[in-house]
């Protein structure tokens, strides 16, 4: 029996022939990413050494620009600990920081075939790029970052199969709507996705998928590699690298064909992201005091440009709060130099500097008292986003930038004039 | 005696009702305060030391933040769940909490019952019921971790991290 494309990795990794649902593996780790939450002084732990700076990556994203005393002491004590270890792929506040799943792909840290860890939970995004990245909690990052390893316990996989071609104004966050509601989670199985499909979703596309494999609670997600995702990685990291492929006898657990032209704009309800799903079209009329636009799923210039062309010579409903916050600050810039920026902020927008910010509560758009929010990030969680009795809905860029216009939810081909 | 007073949660707990997000500045102590301070307030003032939490599916869903540490820090005996989120688990395994699948433990138990739990023979008993049920074994490597203060004294021994002064 053949391996999956995970199997295939961890073996690989932990120097064995094969690795089999059930076994625990122990690999070693070609990347470890630390964040500026992993300094703060009531979480970080002292370093006496570290296995390699060049297998280290420092990235300042949830609390940036530092809004509090707190987070700025935390950030003084990151930058000494780059020093001290001489580590150079540091990503402070400034040109090349962003919330660290975006700068992950933007410099290739994530290479085909490798394994990556870092302590935030959707460090699956990078499975986009064929790698087997895992988020794990703090002590795992210290003991990654210190010793080289990590062990994962081997789930079994389910594989995904795309076909066709998304129609315009639908977008992969539709896609994992759809899968999160038709499947549920995926706690302690890893999630694989090819097929022919894939051909037609860019890699930004792919991120959002991959993103949110945390939420179905996957431990692994990961992509076959094609000739895009070849493209993307070179020229982003000199350092070699091996793509893995699944074997034709793989082991699945079960195997889904995902028909991409039958996908239609979807909403999460609030509270929970799995199992909760509806059309987008059954919950239209939901008045929203917020619209959110970002994070490390929907914060890409796909997903800018979607926002833009949506809002494009319209004006955000009075009474809506309408934030957008770039993945990265190179996307802002190359957002800016494609007019998209400028659009969004004719439409009425907000365009934050690229942090994690609103996606978590953390700064930058939080939700009052009963505030009803409709977000395009990762987690509608309740209390996410400020306030527990605040009401999150989750939907796609497009259908978030419409449901702006509109004041209340509604699907995004209302912008176009397509429906009223 | 192994055994504590059980409280019963349901499927889906995620890590932001443990350990929210304006909590993540604050004190281990604070932090510990605050569990379940969205979906059941003032739990974490009336639980006791030795007490037995028990969840049901995907136990820990959600964000790495440490919510595991809290489940410690309020001194729970063990978590027992249907089943327990990857990623929570790693936290738990090292932070040092124990965290233990257990199929059919949220049908077996009502809240304020008791539980024994014997990790030799991987059971839990409902003392009130006298039912049995079987624990999934944890692999050696990670038990030990787990019922040995976690990753960080580990470290520690090695010089690889300083101990707190
Ligand atoms: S953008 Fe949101 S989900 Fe992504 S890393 Fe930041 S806080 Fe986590």
């Amino acid at each position: 029996m053949g391996m999956t494309v995970i199997e295939k990795i961890l073996a690989r990794a932990g120097g064995v022939e094969k690795v089999s649902p059930g076994e625990l593996a122990v690999v070693n780790v070609d990347m470890t990413v630390i964040l500026d939450m992993s300094f703060l002084h009531n979480v970080r732990r002292e370093f006496l050494k570290l296995n390699d700076p060049d297998k280290t990556a420092v990235i300042y994203d949830h609390m940036v620009p530092a809004p509090d005393r707190n987070a700025a002491e935390a950030h003084g004590y990151g930058r000494a600990f780059v020093k001290r270890f001489g580590i150079s792929r540091f990503h402070d506040v400034g040109p090349n920081q962003g919330i660290c799943h975006t700068i992950i792909a933007e410099n290739g840290y994530a290479r085909p075939g490798t394994v990556l860890v870092c302590a935030d939970s959707h460090t699956c995004a990078a499975g986009a790029f064929n790698c087997a990245a895992r988020g794990v909690g703090f002590p795992d990052m210290v003991y990654a970052a210190t010793t080289g390893k990590a062990w994962f316990q081997v789930g079994e996989t389910i594989r995904y199969d795309l076909v066709g071609k998304l129609r315009p104004g639908v977008a992969t966050k539709d896609v994992f709507l759809h899968i999160a509601g038709l499947y549920g989670d995926h706690a302690n199985q890893n999630v694989e996705f090819g097929g022919p499909g894939l051909a037609n979703l860019s890699i930004d596309a792919r991120r959002t998928l991959a993103t949110m494999g945390a939420e179905l609670s996957a431990e692994f997600v990961t992509f076959e590699p094609d000739q895009i995702l070849i493209d993307y990685m070179s020229g982003r990291t000199e350092l070699p690298f091996e793509p893995a492929y699944a074997d034709p006898d793989a082991r699945y657990l079960a195997r889904h064909t995902i028909d991409l032209d039958a996908i239609t704009p979807q909403v999460a309800l609030p509270d929970a992201v799995v199992n909760n799903s509806v059309s987008v079209d059954d919950i239209a009329d939901q008045k929203i005091d917020q619209a959110f636009i970002g994070s490390c799923a929907n914060g890409s210039l796909d997903d800018l440009a979607e926002a833009a062309r949506v809002v494009a010579g319209r004006q955000v409903a009075t009474g809506v709060r309408f934030i957008v916050t770039p993945g990265s600050q190179q996307i802002y810039r190359r957002a800016l130099a494609a007019g998209y920026v400028q659009t969004l902020l004719d439409a009425g927008a907000v365009v934050t500097p690229a942090t994690c910010g609103a996606c978590f509560g953390g700064h930058m758009g939080l939700l009052g008292p009963n505030e009803t929010c409709i977000t395009a990030s990762t987690r509608n969680f309740k209390g996410r986003m400020g306030d527990p009795s605040a009401r999150i809905f989750m939907a796609s860029p497009a259908t978030v930038a419409a449901s702006a216009i509109a004041g209340h939810i509604v699907h995004p081909d209302y912008a176009e004039g397509a429906r009223s | 005696m192994n055994a504590g007073k059980v409280w019963t949660f349901g499927d889906n707990i995620n890590t932001d009702l443990m350990l929210p997000g304006p909590m993540l500045y604050v004190s281990d102590e604070e932090q510990k305060n605050a569990v379940f301070a969205a979906n059941r307030p003032g739990w974490a003032q009336i639980v006791e030391p030795g007490d037995v939490l028990v969840g049901g599916r995907n136990f820990g869903m959600g964000s790495s933040r440490p919510a595991a540490r809290s489940l410690r820090n309020l001194k729970l005996r063990c978590l027992l769940a249907e089943t327990i989120n990857g990623l929570f688990f790693r936290n738990a395994v090292n932070f040092g909490f124990v965290a233990l699948e257990c199929p059919g433990v949220h049908a077996a138990f009502e809240e304020g019952e008791t539980a024994e739990i014997s990790i030799e023979n991987w059971t839990v008993v409902n003392l009130e019921r006298g039912t049995r049920l079987a624990i999934k074994p944890v692999p050696k490597q990670l038990l030990d971790l787990m019922t040995n203060g976690g990753v960080f004294p580990f470290l520690e021994r090695s010089g690889l991290i300083a101990p707190v002064a």
